[in-house]
């Protein structure tokens, strides 16, 4: 019984962990048909701030929850209007474009800090189900996801930036022609992605330990969950990460980590080879 | 206007007079060390060439070629060892490689999803196999007699020897002679299986993929075809790249081996063959320059290169040049002539 529990809290875990990572993802490719490979490098970036305004004596949960989002978004903002804006409509050459992102940020990264792992202390302590320890930063995680898919919901359907970021995904130049100027609206929806990015790599630098090369062990996930998930983003973000995470957790908690891994990667591609355009390609067509 | 011997052609064979040249002339001028350097050399530029033929010609961009390189590595190094005789090990290299890329474009193609998923999925299946590869330390992990040694890899392979006679291994003149003969073979092979039916068939899939469609060809079926030899090819690379450094480890199957691929393309030109032969050249000389400073990081070099190509020069450097020097030289004559006989004066 206690084991079970333990089982499902490790699942639920690990689809909060799986919702965190690919999130600001799904933002930037469901909204803007952009494919950020550098994704994994934002939440690198995400992770660095953390440790270093941690190494600098910031209030942990500041450093952790609050500098990450908006140090990225702000580099995301950066990168956007020097390469990405030039690229738009180019599918594959954003691909390549942030690719090159990817490996320069890791480059670059790796000068400045030097090809260490750095670690930062979890702020909250373990707890016990029955005769089982368990970390409380988990719970920290799945509020994190939570509070992550629920606010982006309420931005979408709730304020008028979110209705000007939707209509002008639509149909840019209605927009344009109604007074809105589309690449004020990309920009600010490439830097809500990075920053989304950051938040993950802040929020998970005290269990995943914070090295340059980092972001290479979520990119994959991220990817694949983002195409399970299909064209809505918070409604494909959310059932995909279940599914795939559910997958994961169970084929770990039976073999090894990498096996899960391996696992979740199967059925993705399975999933993919059924049904090409995602989850919410097929069902739940009208969600957001 | 027809020319007796069509350009095409004319490239093609000052490209493999090249290639002959410096198969036979280099071991004569360039000592052991230097040697060993071009091999390497050799080994990334065929790892270019499977990248070249797919993406320039097939029109499939794969951001995984690393992991057909690496499968050949390290089928090579658990060939070889459990051989004991590299030739086997070689024809597997690139066998096993070739079946890998069939299944994974068996389920890429036929399930009909969009390039840029082939993208993000080959991208997903080099980063699971670095993992993989990295999680396999330890006793268990063993194929045969080859233990695969989890990140250390694994160290002293045999190199290639004659074949039917493992005594009698090559030397760096030797494994010169196979790695050289194989990238031109390659290269030759190719070209004419560009010429054939066969290749004409996938140059007019990326042309227009409807259409190829509907004039009747199974385009699912050619795209397989195309990304199984770009494996194979790909798997030859990590072969020599193996036995050049003697030890394969999970860095093959980095991101950043994929990564070079891409780059020596789009730097050497997409759509051209040789382009990137010369790119893979430019890219390693630029990755072994950066490698004897310790500033800056080889990939931070690789990434601008990327993102500055990708911006600036997306035809890549061949076709660029080859863009500009048609543009200096004058216009046809006959025009011009015609031209000035009415504005001369009487």
């Amino acid at each position: 019984m206690e084991i079970s529990g333990l089982i499902a809290f490790n699942i639920v875990t690990g689809i909060a962990t799986l919702v965190l990572i690919t999130i600001g993802l799904a933002v930037i490719y469901g909204m803007m048909r952009i494919i950020n490979l550098a994704h994994g490098e934002f939440m690198m970036l995400g992770a660095y701030t953390a440790a270093t305004a941690v190494e600098h004596g910031v209030n942990i949960w500041i450093a952790l929850l609050i500098l990450p989002p908006i140090v990225v978004a702000l580099i995301g903002l950066v990168l956007e209007r020097c390469v990405i804006r030039f690229l738009y409509g180019r599918m594959i050459d954003t691909m390549l474009a942030t690719w090159g992102i990817s490996l320069g940020l890791v480059g670059l990264i790796t000068s400045i800090f030097g090809n260490v792992i750095h670690s930062v202390p979890t702020p909250v302590g373990g707890f016990n189900i029955g005769g089982y320890g368990a970390s409380g930063y988990s719970l920290v995680l799945v509020a994190a996801s939570v509070i992550a898919l629920g606010g982006l919901y309420l931005l979408m359907r709730r304020t008028d930036f979110g209705l000007i970021l939707r209509a002008t995904m639509q149909n840019p130049r209605m927009a344009a022609s109604l007074g809105i100027h589309p690449p004020t609206v990309f920009m600010s929806t490439f830097a809500l992605g990075a920053g989304l990015a950051g938040f993950a790599g802040g929020l998970l630098s005290p269990i995943s330990g914070v090295s340059p090369s980092m972001g290479a062990a979520y990119v994959a996930r991220a990817f694949i969950t983002v195409l399970g998930g299909g064209p809505a983003v918070i409604m494909g973000t959310g059932l995909a990460s279940g599914l795939f995470g559910l997958i994961n957790e169970i084929v770990s908690f039976l073999s090894t980590p990498v096996l899960g891994e391996v696992a979740l990667l199967v059925a993705a591609i399975v999933l993919i080879r059924n049904l090409p355009n995602g989850i919410t390609g097929r069902f739940f067509r009208s969600s957001l | 206007m027809t020319l007796p011997i069509s350009p095409r052609l004319i490239s093609f064979l000052v490209v493999t007079a090249l290639g002959l040249a410096a198969l036979l002339i280099m071991p004569m001028f360039l000592d052991s060390f230097s040697l060993l350097q071009a091999t390497l050399f050799v080994a990334v530029a065929i790892l270019a060439l499977s990248q070249a033929f797919l993406w320039g010609y097939a029109g499939i961009l794969s951001f995984g070629q690393a992991a057909f390189f690496g499968i050949g590595g390290y089928t090579y190094a658990v060939g070889v060892i459990n051989f004991g005789d590299s030739t086997g090990a070689i024809a597997l290299s690139m066998v096993i490689p070739a079946a890998v890329a069939a299944l994974l474009g068996y389920f890429m193609f036929y399930g009909r999803i969009s390039d840029a998923y082939v993208g993000v999925i080959t991208l997903t299946v080099t980063t699971i196999l670095y993992e993989l590869s990295n999680s396999t330390s330890g006793d268990q992990y063993r194929i045969g007699s080859a233990q695969l040694g989890g990140f250390n890899g694994m160290p002293g392979l045999a190199p290639f020897n004659l074949p039917g006679q493992p005594d009698q291994w090559l030397d760096e003149k030797g494994t010169w002679y196979v790695a050289m003969g194989a990238l031109l073979l390659i290269y030759i092979l190719l070209r004419g299986l560009l010429s054939t039916w066969f290749g004409r068939v996938v140059v007019a899939i990326r042309e227009n993929e409807t259409r190829a469609m509907l004039v009747g060809y199974d385009v699912r079926f050619y795209k397989l075809v195309a990304f199984s030899i770009s494996g194979g090819i790909a798997g030859l690379g990590g072969c020599i790249y193996a036995a050049w450094g003697g030890f394969v480890n999970p860095s093959v199957f980095a991101l950043s081996m994929s990564a070079q691929a891409i780059v020596s393309v789009l730097v050497g030109g997409i759509g051209t063959l040789v382009g990137a032969i010369a790119g893979a050249v430019i890219i390693q000389a630029l990755i072994n320059l950066s490698g004897t400073q310790s500033i800056i990081d080889p990939s931070l070099g690789i990434g601008i290169i990327l993102v500055v190509f990708v911006i600036l020069v997306p035809q890549g450097l061949l076709p660029s040049i080859s863009a500009l020097v048609s543009k200096l030289k004058p216009k046809p004559a006959p025009q011009r002539l015609g031209h000035e006989t009415q504005e001369v004066k009487p």
